[in-house]
């Protein structure tokens, strides 16, 4: 039932998860984190197991990985390495055996973060992918689409300052923060637009209302659910 | 004679394709692909208590004792992460999986901040261990060896690979001689395979020597029977490095 990116499948574990995978990608600034955050309180509200897991938020690896990004010392490739190592950590330990043990896990980004980030600064695609290629694929992985204008003033906006890699500053692209946060988030969008196909991404309008995507994304995850656990499906309706 | 020098000088530019750096996945890291190195790279391999940091030692005396600038590198060196790995390894919490990607971070951050550095401004630069120790240990621990060889696959082809290859039951009792007990890890006390630490360091490292056989051929390491004496080792392996060393002398290039 468990489909697996790539075909090694670590330590030849028995494939009986029975957890449900939701997921959000997107550019910062697409309202992502809003929809999954509000998704997160209905299935709550609803009695369901349900664990939240953010990109780049183990313990263990945020403080050797802001340390190295307050100094700006991070390549490309241990800038990969070190969000690869947090997301392992929280994959271990949280993300699969919740899902084994029936857990709805949503994460806010997952592998595909990485593979559009690092490929643009500079990491092989297929390198990206081989390192992520443990990571169970999602039941669920909404995209939200906004124009990157949009996305790149709902933070601007609220920030007087933008922060060293988070602007792709590591890249040379400009040497004004906000035109290479422009030009940096751009790419990003390709390579999400890239994969929306093969990775079955449910596209979301990000310029809605807010209540309206909300809307359409809880269609989604009930349909899932029924057909994942029509048990818990029922309690929904 | 103006006009020789000339070309001579030409001729060398042009073999400077051959100075570019070789990654062991051709792609490695696209970046940097376009890097000239001009050093030399020598790795040494081995258990702990093989011998390494001997060998290390002496190779490096007589290099820079034939005017050779020498770097030394290794695993567990980098400031930016090494902390990281020994809180991470002391509270044991840490999956194996984590484990692997953060000696590979760890490993990342040295490879660019100081051995491709060194190699490019020309220096004989000396590893104690490389990839090939992380690759096995994670693959003993049952970490997938395709999903290892890749993620590891961006690293630097060395020029020489050297593996001191120790009999377990010797190795054992260079341990003893060097601290009296056996270290946790080295015994592969995590793995569970014996409860006596005794027995789990002797099938741990043939579990380890096993994994070495089989990127012998894969990596083209150079076998050394580290069960000789001190000096014959060094013999060895200085041989080998002075082949090395004048071949490239004699070609002008590297190999």
């Amino acid at each position: 039932m468990v489909q697996v990116i790539g075909n090694n499948n670590p330590n030849n574990i028995k494939n009986d998860e029975s957890g449900v995978l939701i997921v959000v990608e997107g550019i910062d600034g697409s309202g992502k984190s809003t929809q999954i955050h509000l998704v997160d309180r209905w299935l709550n509200s609803k009695g369901y197991d349900v664990f939240f897991t953010e990109w780049n938020s183990s313990e263990t690896v945020r403080e050797i990985t802001s340390k190295g990004k307050k100094k700006a010392r991070l390549t490309p490739m241990t800038f990969s390495l070190l969000h690869s190592t947090d997301f392992a950590d929280r994959y271990e330990k949280n993300i699969y055996p919740l899902l084994r043990a029936g857990y709805i896990v949503l994460a806010d980004r997952y592998i595909y973060t990485a593979l559009a980030r690092d490929t643009v600064r500079g990491c092989d695609k297929s390198w990206v992918r081989n390192m992520y290629s443990y990571a169970r694929k999602p039941d669920l992985t909404f995209y939200f689409r906004v124009p990157i204008e949009t996305a790149v003033n709902r933070i601007i906006s609220g920030r007087p300052k933008l922060k060293h890699y988070e602007a792709g500053m590591d890249l040379g692209l400009s040497k004004d923060e906000y035109e290479s946060y422009r030009i940096f988030q751009g790419r990003i969008v390709d390579e999400y637009e890239s994969m929306v196909d093969d990775e079955n991404f449910i596209v979301i309008d990000g310029t809605l209302e807010i209540e309206k995507q909300q809307n359409i994304v809880r269609r989604h995850v009930l349909r899932t659910l029924k057909l994942k656990n029509p048990i818990q499906g029922h309690i929904l309706e | 004679m103006v006009s020789t020098l000339t070309k001579k000088k030409y001729s060398a530019d042009d073999s400077k394709g051959s100075n570019k750096i070789k990654f062991i996945n051709h792609s490695g890291i696209k970046y940097l692909k376009d890097i000239e190195i001009h050093g030399s790279f020598i790795v040494v391999e081995g258990p702990d208590a093989s011998g390494r940091s001997t060998q290390i030692q002496k190779i490096t005396e007589k290099l820079e004792a034939d005017g050779h600038a020498v770097v030394n590198a290794g695993l567990k060196r980098s400031d930016l992460i090494s902390k990281g790995i020994i809180e991470a390894k002391r509270n044991y919490q840490v999956g194996r999986r984590t484990m692997a990607l953060y000696y590979a971070a760890d490993f990342a951050d040295q490879l660019e901040n100081k051995i491709i550095p060194a190699l490019k401004a020309g220096f004989v630069v000396i590893s104690d261990r490389y990839i090939y120790t992380l690759i096995a240990r994670s693959s003993v621990r049952g970490i997938n060896k395709n999903w290892l060889h890749q993620l590891h696959s961006f690293a630097i082809k060395p020029d020489l690979i050297f593996y001191l290859n120790v009999d377990p039951y010797n190795l054992i009792h260079r341990v003893f001689k060097k601290n009296k007990s056996l270290d946790y890890y080295e015994s592969g006390a995590d793995l569970g395979i014996s409860a006596d630490i005794f027995d789990s360091f002797i099938k741990y490292q043939y579990l380890l020597k096993k994994e070495f056989a089989i990127m012998q051929k894969k990596y083209g390491l150079i076998d050394i029977d580290g069960d000789k004496h001190i000096e014959d080792i060094y013999d060895q392996i200085q041989s080998r490095i002075s082949e090395f060393l004048n071949l490239n002398k004699h070609n002008g290039t590297r190999v």
